[in-house]
C-alpha cells in the first residue's frame, strides 16, 4: 500500500507543479490546493499503515494507528486551508485591479528595476 | 606606549581643523596644521642617534590581545627613514600648500583633514610590528589617497582617477592581507619580527610561495610596479601638493618599505629574487620608456616615478640576491641594499621638488601642456634652479645626489650580472642592458622635462595667464628639497652612516649584525676609472644625441596602437564587468515567476536526486507494508481521474468541481486509514473551499491557457514529471527504509494517565503539542483579516481612472 500510495503523491505532485507552472492565475491556485492534498497523504503515508484502530480509547484495544501524522496532517490542513483563502481572494483582487489573469503580463516593469 | 599614541597624532589633530577652518577664516589652515608634522619630525629626529648604533624602539599598545593584535611603533632604521621622510616632507609639503591653495576658493578643511589622516595611516604602516595593524594602516592610506585625488570632485577626470587607485591598489591590498594570513597560518604570530626569526623554518613551509606571492602583489600594486602602475599617472589630478607628496613620496614608497621590511623573511626563495628584481627592471624601463611621450608635466614626473620606483625595486631585488652569495659583504653585492636605501631618499627629495616646480609653473601660468610652455627662465629664474637641481639628480648627473645613486645602482647591476646561482646566467646581462637603455631615457626625459619647459621661445599667446615668479613661500619648501639633494652628493657619507645603515640592517640583516658592520663608503671619485662611471659616461652621451633627435624619433610613440595600452585594458575589463554582470543578472532575473519556480524546481530536482544517486539511497521494500484491497483501489483511481479532470479542464466550474471531488476523495482515504479527525476536517474544510471557489466564481477569471504552446507545455511537462518522479522516489524510500520506531508509543500509553483524555489525536493537538494549535489558530486569524483587508481597504493607484467599490 504504502508503495502506491508514493506513486499516487508523486502524481499528486506532478499535477501540482504542473499547473503551478501554467499562465492562467486560477490554474496557479489550483495547483497549491493538489500541491496540499499530495503533502497531507505523504505526511499520512510516511506515518505507515500499521495498526488496526483508529487511534480512540476504546476498551480492549492497543494496536492504535500512529496518531502523531494525523495531528500534524490537521494542523497542516488547517494552515493551507487559510493559505488557500488567501490566494484566491488575492487572485480575485489582482483579476480586478489588473483586468489580466495572465501571469506573463503580471510582472514588474523596467522602472522597477 | 608614547610613540603608539604619537602615530595617531595626526588624526586627532584633523578633529580641531574643520573648527579652525570655520572659526579663524582670516588665517590659512595650513598654518596649524604645520606644527603637526614638523613636531613629529623633531621628535623622530630624537631616535638617530639610539637607531644609529643599531639600536630599536618598540612601543607597544594593546588591541585586541586575544587575537594577538596590538597596535605597535617599531623603529628601526628602516621605520625611522620613513617616518622622517614622511614627517619631514609632509612639513614641506604643508608649507607648500599654504601658499598653492587658495583659502578663499578651496574647502580648506576637507584638504587638511585628508592630508592629516594619510599621515597618521603611512606612520602606522611604516611602524607598524603587527602585520594585521599594519594592513589597517594600509588601507587607510589607499582611502586617504582615494579622498585627496578626488578632492576636485566636481571633475570627472578626478573622480575617475580616485577610483582606479583605489580600485587597484584595494585589490593590492586584500592580496596582501592574504598573504599575511597565510604567513600567521605557518608562524603562529602577527609579529614581523617575530617571523623573521622564524624565517628559515617559514622557506619551508607549503603555503611560503603563496605567501610570497600575495605579499608582492600588494607591494606591486602600491608602489606602481608594472603592469599595476596604471593608476599613478590619474592620480595626477590630485592637487599637486597631493602629487608632490603622496604619489611620489611617500605612499607609492610603502610597497618598497613592504618589499624591503619583508626582505629577510622571503630573501631565501628565488623567486622572491627574480620576480623583485626583473618586474623592477620592467618597470624601470617602461616607466622611463614612456615618460618620453607625455606633455604633461605631471604626466612626465608620473611616469618618472614609476620608473624611479622600479629601480629602488630591482635594487631591493639584488639585495634579496644577497642572500644566495657567499660571503657577500665582500663582494660589490654589498652595494645593491645600500644603493636602494640610498636612492629612496635621494628620489624623495628631487621628485618632492619637481612636483612643486610643476605645480609652480602650473600655477603661474595656468597651464601644465609642455608644448604651450617654454622660454620661462628668464621669467622665472629661481623655479628654473630648482628644476634644473632635481631634473639634473633625476638624469644621475654630478654635482647632485642622483649621480651617487645612479653608479651604485649600476654597481648593483653589474653583480646581478655576476649572479649565475639560478636560471641562464645570461639572465643578469639582460637586466644590466635594459637598466642600462632605461638610464638613457631617465636622461632624456629629464632634459627634456626641464629644457623644453624653460628655454626655447617663450609663447605667451598660448598662455592662460602671464607668467611671473612664484611667491617666496611657495619658493621654500622645493628649495630646501633643492638643498638636501646638492647637500647629499658632497655628505654622502653622513647620510649614509646616520640614516642609510640602519635602514640597510633591517633589510639585510641576514648579512649584517649592527649597522657599524655596513662597509660601504661613497664617494663621487674613486680615484680611478669604474665600470659604472664608463657606463655613465655611455648614458650621458647616448641621452644628449638621443635628447637632440627627440624631433626626428618622438613620432616614433604614435606607432603604438592606443587600444593596445594596459589603460584600455583596465577600461575595457571594467566595462565588460560591469555590462557583463549586468547582463548575466538579465538574462536570469527577467521578471517571470514562472522562471524562478523552474529554477527552484529544478534545483530541488537535481539536488535531492543527485544525493540519493551518490549516497545510493533508494530503495524500495514491500515487506511489512500494508495490504491493498479493492476500496483503495477504486479511491485512487477516482483520485486519478479527478486530478487528471482538473489538468486537462477547459472551464473553470469543471476544474473546481474536479478538485473538490480530489479533495473528497482524500478524506475518503482518511476514513480507510483510520484517521476519523483528519476524514471530518477534510470534509467541513473541502466543503468550505469549494464554497469559497463557488463565491469567487463569477468574479475570477475564465480558464485560459494564454496561448500556452505546445513547446511550452512540454517544458512544464518535463519538470512537473521530474519533481513527481522526484517524490515518489523519495517517499518510496523513505518508506522502505525505517530507522527508528516512532515516538506514538508514549503518546499511546500516557494518553488517559497523564492527560485524561481518550482521543488521541486531539490530546495531542490541545494538551502534548498545543503550541502548535496555538499559532495555527493566529495564521487563521491572519488570513481572515488579510482576505478583509485585500477586500476593504481599496487604496487607488495614482491616475487610476476605473475606481472600483
Amino acid at each position: 500500500m504504502e508503495i502506491l500510495m508514493s506513486v499516487i503523491i508523486g502524481f499528486l505532485f506532478m499535477a501540482a507543479v504542473y499547473l503551478i507552472l501554467s499562465r492562467s492565475l486560477i490554474r496557479v491556485v489550483i495547483g497549491t490546493g493538489l500541491l496540499s492534498h499530495g503533502a497531507h497523504l505523504l505526511i499520512l503515508t510516511m506515518g505507515g499503515f500499521s495498526g488496526s484502530a483508529p487511534p480512540v480509547l476504546a476498551d480492549g484495544v492497543t494496536d492504535f494507528v500512529d496518531p502523531l501524522p494525523q495531528a500534524l496532517i490537521l494542523t497542516a490542513i488547517v494552515i493551507s486551508f487559510g493559505v488557500t483563502a488567501v490566494f484566491l481572494v488575492m487572485a480575485y483582487r489582482a483579476y480586478q485591479e489588473l483586468e489580466t489573469d495572465n501571469m506573463t503580463l503580471l510582472k514588474g516593469n523596467d522602472e522597477h528595476d | 606606549m608614547i610613540s603608539v599614541l604619537l602615530l595617531f597624532a595626526p588624526v586627532a589633530a584633523a578633529l580641531l581643523v574643520p573648527l579652525l577652518a570655520r572659526r579663524l577664516r582670516g588665517i590659512h589652515t595650513g598654518w596649524f596644521v604645520l606644527a603637526v608634522p614638523v613636531l613629529l619630525f623633531v621628535y623622530y629626529l630624537g631616535f638617530l642617534p639610539q637607531v644609529k648604533d643599531g639600536g630599536v624602539h618598540i612601543g607597544e599598545l594593546s588591541w585586541i590581545p586575544s587575537y594577538g593584535i596590538s597596535l605597535t611603533s617599531y623603529i628601526d632604521g628602516l621605520s625611522l627613514l620613513f617616518s622622517l621622510l614622511i614627517t619631514g616632507i609632509g612639513s614641506l609639503v604643508v608649507l607648500y600648500s599654504i601658499f598653492y591653495l587658495d583659502k578663499t576658493k578651496e574647502r580648506l578643511g576637507n584638504f587638511y583633514v585628508y592630508l592629516l589622516m594619510f599621515m597618521t595611516a603611512m606612520l602606522g604602516v611604516v611602524q607598524s610590528d603587527n602585520m594585521i595593524a599594519l594592513y589597517g594602516f594600509w588601507e587607510l592610506t589607499s582611502i586617504s589617497s582615494f579622498l585627496l585625488i578626488g578632492y576636485w570632485y566636481t571633475r570627472d577626470r578626478s573622480r575617475f582617477g580616485a577610483l582606479k587607485s583605489m580600485m587597484i591598489t584595494v585589490f593590492g591590498g586584500l592580496m596582501m592581507l592574504g598573504g599575511f594570513i597565510l604567513l600567521y597560518i605557518m608562524g603562529g604570530t602577527f609579529s614581523v619580527r617575530e617571523l623573521i626569526s622564524m624565517a628559515p623554518e617559514l622557506a619551508e613551509h607549503s603555503l611560503f610561495i603563496w605567501a610570497l606571492v600575495l605579499v608582492l602583489l600588494g607591494a606591486f600594486t602600491k608602489s606602481a610596479q608594472f603592469p599595476f602602475y596604471i593608476w599613478l599617472p590619474d592620480a595626477m589630478e590630485a592637487p599637486t601638493p597631493v602629487s608632490a607628496y603622496l604619489h611620489s613620496a611617500t605612499m607609492v614608497k610603502a610597497g618598497l618599505y613592504l618589499v624591503a621590511r619583508f626582505t629577510p623573511i622571503f630573501a631565501a626563495s628565488e623567486i622572491w629574487v627574480w620576480l623583485v628584481t626583473s618586474i623592477g627592471v620592467l618597470t624601470l624601463f617602461w616607466g622611463s620608456f614612456f615618460a618620453v611621450k607625455q606633455t604633461d608635466l605631471k604626466g612626465i614626473l608620473a611616469f618618472s616615478t614609476v620608473s624611479q620606483l622600479g629601480l629602488i625595486m630591482s635594487l631591493l631585488g639584488a639585495a634579496a640576491a644577497a642572500f644566495h652569495v657567499e660571503g657577500a659583504t665582500e663582494t660589490m653585492f654589498k652595494y645593491a641594499g645600500f644603493a636602494a636605501i640610498f636612492h629612496l631618499v635621494n628620489h624623495a627629495a628631487f621628485k618632492g621638488s619637481l612636483f612643486m616646480v610643476a605645480g609652480i609653473i602650473d600655477h603661474e601660468t595656468g597651464t601644465r601642456d609642455i608644448r604651450k610652455l617654454g622660454g620661462l627662465m628668464a621669467l622665472m629664474p629661481v623655479t628654473f634652479t630648482l628644476a634644473l637641481i632635481g631634473s639634473l639628480s633625476m638624469a644621475g648627473l654630478p654635482p647632485f645626489g642622483g649621480f651617487l645613486s645612479k653608479e651604485m645602482f649600476l654597481t648593483g647591476m653589474l653583480s646581478l650580472g655576476e649572479l649565475d646561482l639560478f636560471t641562464p646566467a645570461s639572465w643578469g646581462t639582460v637586466l644590466l642592458v635594459a637598466a642600462w637603455i632605461a638610464s638613457v631615457f631617465t636622461f632624456i626625459y629629464s632634459f627634456y622635462f626641464v629644457f623644453r619647459t624653460f628655454t626655447g621661445k617663450h609663447k605667451p599667446d598660448h598662455l592662460p595667464k602671464a607668467a611671473h615668479e612664484a611667491p617666496p613661500g611657495m619658493l621654500v619648501s622645493p628649495a630646501v628639497l633643492g638643498l638636501i639633494v646638492v647637500a647629499i652628493f658632497f655628505i654622502p657619507n653622513m647620510i649614509g652612516d646616520w640614516i642609510v645603515k640602519p635602514a640597510v640592517v633591517a633589510v639585510q640583516p641576514f648579512m649584517y649584525g649592527s649597522p657599524a658592520d655596513v662597509d660601504v663608503h661613497v664617494a663621487a671619485w674613486h680615484g680611478h676609472v669604474t665600470p659604472e662611471l664608463m657606463m655613465t659616461i655611455g648614458i650621458v652621451i647616448a641621452g644628449l644625441v638621443l635628447y637632440w633627435l627627440l624631433p626626428k624619433w618622438q613620432g616614433l610613440y604614435r606607432a603604438f596602437p592606443e587600444h593596445l595600452t594596459l589603460n584600455k585594458l583596465y577600461d575595457s575589463s571594467m566595462v565588460l564587468a560591469e555590462g557583463g554582470m549586468n547582463r548575466l543578472s538579465r538574462s536570469y532575473m527577467n521578471g517571470l515567476i514562472r522562471s524562478y519556480l523552474i529554477y527552484m524546481f529544478a534545483g530541488i530536482v537535481i539536488i535531492v536526486l543527485g544525493s540519493m544517486i551518490v549516497k545510493d539511497a533508494f530503495a524500495i521494500s514491500f515487506e511489512g507494508t500494508a495490504p491493498i484491497g479493492p476500496v483503495e483501489i477504486g479511491l485512487l483511481a477516482v483520485l486519478v481521474a479527478s486530478v487528471v479532470t482538473t489538468l486537462i479542464a477547459r472551464k473553470r466550474l469543471t476544474a473546481i468541481l474536479a478538485l473538490g471531488a480530489a479533495g473528497y476523495v482524500v478524506a475518503l482515504l482518511f476514513v480507510i486509514f483510520k484517521a476519523p479527525d483528519l476524514a471530518l476536517t477534510q470534509l467541513v474544510i473541502e466543503t468550505v473551499s469549494v464554497a469559497l471557489y463557488l463565491l469567487a466564481f463569477y468574479h475570477l477569471p475564465k480558464m485560459s491557457r494564454h496561448d500556452e504552446k505546445r513547446k511550452f507545455r512540454v517544458g512544464n511537462a518535463i519538470i512537473a514529471a521530474g519533481v513527481g518522479l522526484m517524490m515518489a522516489l523519495l517517499a518510496m524510500s523513505a518508506a522502505s527504509q525505517k530507522a527508528l520506531p516512532s515516538i506514538s508509543q508514549f503518546y499511546k500509553d500516557t494518553v488517559y494517565s497523564e492527560a485524561g483524555g481518550g482521543n488521541i489525536v486531539n490530546v495531542i493537538l490541545v494538551d502534548y503539542r498545543g503550541f502548535d494549535t496555538l499559532f495555527e489558530i493566529a495564521v487563521l486569524s491572519i488570513a481572515a483579516i488579510g482576505i478583509l483587508g485585500m477586500i476593504k481597504l481599496r487604496l487607488t493607484r495614482k491616475g487610476d481612472q476605473h475606481e472600483k467599490q
